[in-house]
């Protein structure tokens, strides 16, 4: 919106009449205005303040400078272990995501018959609800009796501990993740179908071969997609907090009420997020300001995100027109 | 679901009999292709499906077979849904859910509309900051701020223990409704609001008469996608819900129902089919708005 260089001299009638457009914009703007004071910039300030407090939630806070950012970083022992899962599931979570995406994306646009029937099926887990798709898996993936080693034992395959197991507690909340990519395979659905078939028929001229044909036609019309099915994807998991606490309160058999006693990110503080970190922090320590510390980081971390895709220029999100 | 016709690079050569070798290979490769395509499709299939048919099966075992390893009831314990049912709380989360989902929904997309017609139909200055800051509000990790969010509630308002923390923020607009919104009412063309407002419509009117009848889609995309945010809603709940079991919902009940019953697999698998079934039902009679909310999602209305 470039400001306009040329004034001309305004008559009273149209003073009164931008006024009235301003107010007219106001009022229509005027529901998020009030939510975006009172429910982003005004918690945003609070939580800044609270970082340099110390509040308990009852006391009346006291000002003791960095020593919350201080503790946050050198002595609380689920700080690091939280942010290097956090970074651990937004690298090879979103990215095994997307590459799934894609395939079942490429997969449902091939399908001759049952096309229909295919996309349900493979839609469906996205709709499950997460505590309940969790707790399912759980059960599903539970070393003892679970359906799932019972199959394998009965191949011949190993069967891992799954949520139990340190090892395979995140690669068990990836494969949770994988089973709902309805999402995905939605949007790249779309995007393949719009590929313009010429470019096709001008490769397979060429003589460009199936990989070929994916590297140069289908990838390049289908980038702006997965540009944002990573962005997204990252965000989504910056704040993942259901799946993983549901997770491991219902393996390690700790559940129930508001969680107390409850070790946080069993087993072995694998499936911790940051975002848990802030509830461990903030409702079961009482410790405002240091549960504040680690909201700011990870809000740092969101609009870092946030600005790489407000950069992009490439079709997808931009805030204008 | 309609199927779509799969626009896929080449199509199988035309069936007929008989033909040169070079049509004969072709056809040789496109009904390889047919089997290799659908037998992953079925592998895929198999992926998504069975988690839902062994919780399915668990769910009517007994309680003594439900702590063996067998896939397949010996009995099938219809009975276990009606334990579910009476378990005591269970119709209050119910009730607790649909008050949050539904009140949740019409009040978030009833102020997200005039928001996001704004943001798509007037020319102001700083609309493309308000843009901005809906699009950074719709990145934000509720955890962010749900410290000072709580103290407000809590100590200013004393409603902790109720829904009220959760449904009434919903009606000053939410972000991604909005941005969904705004998205699709861009690609309504101008040329109909302008004659709207040369026959003398205020914008008010303009926007309820012309411009929302042919929003309907976009609209009942998002409603959709809003209530099941809501019904899937755990980390609302379990901060301002948790103290008081009266106001618990499903998604944080379901948790204290493995609780109570620690290892009665059986139940806890009946409970979570209890959950997910309103889900997929409304789903069938809504695909279409769900696939468009999904699609709009993705690409630049």
């Amino acid at each position: 919106m470039a400001a306009t260089t040329f004034r001309p001299p305004v008559s009273r009638a149209l003073r009164a009449k931008r006024r009235r457009s301003a107010l007219r914009t106001l009022g229509f703007l005027s529901p998020w205005l009030i939510g975006f004071a009172v429910f982003f910039a005004y918690p945003l300030v609070s939580t800044v303040y609270f970082s340099f407090m110390e509040y308990d939630g009852f006391a009346p806070p006291v000002w003791v400078g960095l020593k919350n950012w201080s503790y946050v970083f050198n002595d609380y022992v689920f700080f690091w272990p939280a942010l290097r899962n956090t970074l651990w599931l937004v690298a090879v979570m979103v990215s095994l995501r997307v590459l799934f995406g894609i395939g079942i994306g490429l997969l449902i646009t091939k399908i001759k018959t049952g096309a229909g029937v295919f996309r349900t099926l493979f839609y469906l887990p996205y709709l499950a609800p997460p505590v309940a798709a969790t707790m399912s898996f759980v059960f599903l993936l539970n070393p003892g009796t679970g359906p799932a080693n019972t199959i394998l034992e009965s191949v011949g395959l190993p069967a891992p501990g799954w949520f139990t197991d340190p090892a395979w507690s995140k690669p068990s909340l990836t494969i949770l993740a994988l089973w709902g990519i309805g999402d995905l395979m939605v949007i790249f659905m779309a995007a393949l179908l719009d590929v313009p078939k010429e470019q096709y028929e001008a490769a397979e001229l060429d003589g460009a071969r199936a990989w070929q044909r994916f590297r140069y036609v289908t990838f390049p019309n289908i980038s702006p997609i997965v540009l944002f099915a990573v962005v997204t994807g990252v965000i989504a998991t910056m704040q993942y907090y259901t799946e993983p606490l549901v997770a491991a309160k219902v393996a390690s058999g700790v559940i129930g009420g508001s969680g107390q006693q409850f070790e946080p990110g069993y087993p072995d503080r694998t499936t911790l997020t940051v975002p848990q970190t802030i509830y461990n922090l903030g409702f079961q320590r009482f410790d405002t300001g240091a549960a504040c510390v680690v909201a700011l980081v990870l809000f740092a971390l969101a609009m870092a995100f946030t600005a790489i895709l407000m950069r992009r220029r490439s079709g997808f999100m931009s805030a204008e027109d | 679901m309609t199927p779509t016709p799969a626009r896929a690079a080449y199509e199988p050569a035309a069936p007929g009999r008989g033909g040169t070798a070079a049509r004969r290979s072709a056809r040789r490769r496109a009904t390889l292709e047919w089997i290799a395509v659908h037998s992953l499709a079925i592998a895929a299939a198999l992926f998504f499906l069975l988690p839902f048919v062994f919780v399915f099966l668990t769910a009517v075992m007994n309680d003594d077979q439900a702590l063996t390893r067998d896939l397949w009831p010996r009995t099938w314990e219809w009975g276990n849904f009606v334990t579910v049912w009476n378990t005591p709380g269970f119709l209050t989360w119910w009730r607790n859910t649909l008050l949050y989902a539904g009140l949740g929904t019409v009040l978030a997309v009833a102020s997200s509309i005039p928001v996001a017609y704004a943001l798509a139909k007037f020319r102001f200055r700083g609309r493309n900051l308000a843009m901005m800051l809906v699009i950074a509000m719709m990145m934000l990790p509720p955890q962010v701020v749900v410290v000072p969010m709580y103290l407000f509630w809590a100590k200013q308002l004393d409603l902790a223990g109720t829904l009220w923390p959760l449904i009434i923020p919903f009606a000053f607009g939410n972000a991604f409704t909005i941005f969904l919104l705004r998205q699709f009412l861009l690609t309504i063309p101008k040329e109909y609001t302008e004659a709207a407002r040369i026959d003398g419509c205020g914008e008010f009117r303009t926007m309820v008469r012309i411009v929302l009848p042919m929003a309907r889609p976009a609209i009942a995309a998002v409603a959709l996608f809003h209530f099941f945010y809501c019904w899937n809603d755990y980390f609302g709940p379990q901060i301002y819900a948790s103290e008081n079991p009266a106001a618990w919902t499903l998604s944080y009940g379901l948790e204290s129902f493995k609780g109570a019953h620690q290892t009665d697999w059986n139940l806890t698998m009946a409970a979570t089919v209890m959950i997910m079934a309103p889900v997929i039902v409304v789903f069938f009679f809504a695909q279409k708005a769900f696939i468009e909310g999904v699609t709009l999602t993705g690409v630049k209305g």
